[in-house]
């Protein structure tokens, strides 16, 4: 008899919760990004936890789809980073701001 | 604990909490790569738990993939922007931003909560797709990924090639612009 799944539901609401506060509150763009992979690290890990429960593939096919977009994600995201430090906006949110026409 | 085995409780709390520890980390570290290494405990942990669930391949792509490439990417943008420098959740030019966010998260959890109390998870297995007992998961996910969900991976395959183009073009056609016009000034210069 392994761990309740609710355990593992817990702690994903959790780390979901974490990231959204960290994406909410921090101003490097970097930090943000890396809040939104703890987000989808918690989806992933309730994906894995249902499947497991469920004895259902379906779930861990959906965690590796997940895993190739954020990757995807990741590597846009930086370039993106990248493209707006090398204008001199600087990494932070707020700099953001010189996108409003 | 709850009819756990004691190794099965003692994996879980160690991992829980590790993966709490570097959740917080990545929030509230001032220097980006300390956030980058709590990010690295945190997926590490998660792994430890995609094993103690069975899905030991997930385990190691999410090692491999996550703290191998995405962690190291985000450091090496990092150490090139040299934006390591640190700020603070202080200096806020939105207003009430902290609160508001507080605020927010307060009402997801109180959502949550309220969710938990009503549905503790339970129900059946499902009848297609099972796990064979005592095989990994990984031929089951082999079949999956190849026969039913053989589309969407081809899509991805797809996703991946449009990203890294994008990330090339986006990236190269900035700097060929900037050392042109660099090249410019220092024309008009001489």
């Amino acid at each position: 008899m392994s761990v309740p799944t609710s355990w593992f539901l817990v702690l994903s609401f959790a780390l979901f919760s974490i990231g959204l506060l960290g994406v909410l509150v921090r101003k490097n763009v970097l930090i943000v990004l890396m809040s939104i992979e703890l987000m989808l690290n918690a989806a992933n890990l309730s994906f894995v936890s249902f499947s497991s429960r469920l004895k259902d593939i379906g779930g861990i096919s959906a965690v590796f789809f997940v895993l190739v977009v954020a990757a995807a994600e990741v590597v846009v995201g930086l370039a993106i980073v990248v493209s707006i430090y090398r204008k001199r906006l600087g990494s932070s949110i707020d700099d953001l701001k010189e996108l409003q026409g | 604990m709850f009819g756990a085995t004691i190794v099965d409780s003692i994996v879980f709390s160690v991992a829980c909490v590790f993966a709490l520890i570097g959740a917080l980390g990545v929030i509230s570290f001032k220097n980006p790569v300390h956030s980058a290494l709590g990010l690295v405990l945190c997926l590490f942990s998660i792994a430890v738990l995609f094993i103690e669930q069975g899905a030991d391949f997930l385990a190691a792509v999410q090692i491999i993939v996550y703290a191998g490439a995405i962690v190291v990417l985000f450091l090496f943008v990092i150490m090139l922007l040299g934006v390591d420098k640190e700020e603070s959740v202080k200096d806020e030019t939105l207003k009430f931003q902290l609160p508001l966010a507080i605020l927010a998260v307060a009402v997801l959890i109180g959502l949550f909560i309220a969710v938990g109390i009503g549905y503790w998870v339970s129900g059946a297995n499902s009848l297609t797709g099972n796990f064979k007992p005592g095989v990994p998961g990984i031929l089951e996910l082999a079949r999956a990924i190849f026969t039913t969900y053989l589309v969407p991976f081809e899509a991805t395959a797809a996703l991946l090639v449009i990203a890294v183009v994008g990330a090339v073009m986006l990236v190269k056609r900035e700097g060929m612009a900037k050392r042109q016009s660099e090249e410019i000034t220092v024309g008009e210069q001489n």
